[in-house]
């Protein structure tokens, strides 16, 4: 065997080890983002979440303006605090509709006394079947329809306070 | 007695768990009464990833998530659609991210690829070692 074959396993070993920590260092981004961006929300309805507001179906959505759908539940905790940034971009004029998942309507109700409500329409999803055909992963998620009715942006996890600038923007864009 | 309260305090801690209290879906844990439906339905759950638990089937998966796409897919085979409908229909969601079966896709063509590289060094090696003995 020649002189320089003979490092190869050790080079290949090196290769490995350095391959191994880049990928501890900085892993690998886990969320799986809807393939719907840019396409019309499915065909869907929902019954009402909670009895003091109508329920959602995707006619619902396509109303001339933009609109954020908030994908959320009562037993979420991160929604929590997602909520009240919900509620500053209300006051800001921004039409939000939700989505509950997997949950029961005096939840909502309690989830909604207890933390803030700014929701026009909330449709139940019991069965996460509405959550899986807009291609949405987990709570919290939301999205940005348009006016026709058409996904213009995803936003997984919360929205933070510091995202409100960002969601302006999209919501400007899709207008 | 500080640190007994604390362990006494820990032993009725409860884990915060990110779950609702809803029952699973119904057919989340059930088996199609057509044998034939069942086995397709489960080759295809075999094949779906889980959205949280990502590297598990939904087949094998304890997620309510993977529970309701258990039965988004029971659902769906045993009101007629064929496995590749509804796996492409996850597809169209998801990317094919979602289904652990390799496609054709150019991104997937080393793993096509390798086993044929790696036959081809092989022989390589062996006609070496041949050619250096005799």
């Amino acid at each position: 065997m020649s002189r320089s074959l003979r490092f190869a396993p050790l080079v290949l070993l090196i290769l490995v080890v350095v391959a191994l920590v880049w990928r501890l260092a900085t892993p690998a981004d886990t969320t799986v983002s809807s393939k719907l961006a840019g396409k019309q929300v499915p065909m869907f309805q929902l019954a009402a979440g909670v009895s003091s507001k109508p329920g959602l179906a995707s006619g619902d959505l396509a109303t001339g303006s933009p609109r954020l759908l908030n994908i959320f539940a009562s037993w979420c905790v991160p929604c929590i605090s997602e909520v009240k940034v919900l509620q500053g971009l209300k006051s800001r004029g921004v039409a939000i509709d939700g989505i509950a998942v997997r949950d029961r309507p005096q939840d909502i109700a309690e989830f909604l006394a207890r933390n803030g409500d700014p929701y026009q329409r909330i449709g139940s999803d019991v069965q996460s079947q509405v959550q899986i055909a807009l291609g949405s992963s987990g709570v919290p998620e939301s999205f940005i329809i348009d006016g026709k009715g058409t996904i213009r942006y995803q936003h997984i996890g919360p929205i933070e306070p510091s995202d409100v600038p960002l969601i302006l923007a999209k919501l400007e864009r899709a207008r | 007695m500080k640190g007994l309260t604390i362990i006494a305090a820990l032993l009725f801690a409860q884990p915060a768990f990110a779950d609702s209290d809803l029952p699973p879906a119904y057919w989340a844990n059930r088996q199609l009464p057509n044998a034939r439906q069942e086995a397709e339905a489960e080759a295809l759950m075999e094949e779906l990833r889980c959205l949280v638990c990502q590297g598990q089937s939904i087949a094998d998966s304890d997620a309510e998530l993977a529970g309701d796409m258990r039965d988004l897919v029971r659902r769906r085979i045993a009101a007629g659609e064929r496995p590749a409908q509804v796996r492409s229909w996850l597809v169209q969601r998801y990317g094919s991210w979602i289904s652990y079966r390799p496609t054709a896709e150019f991104a997937a063509w080393p793993l096509w690829l390798a086993p044929l590289a790696l036959l081809f060094a092989g022989a390589l090696l062996i006609r070496g070692r041949i050619k250096a003995k005799s």
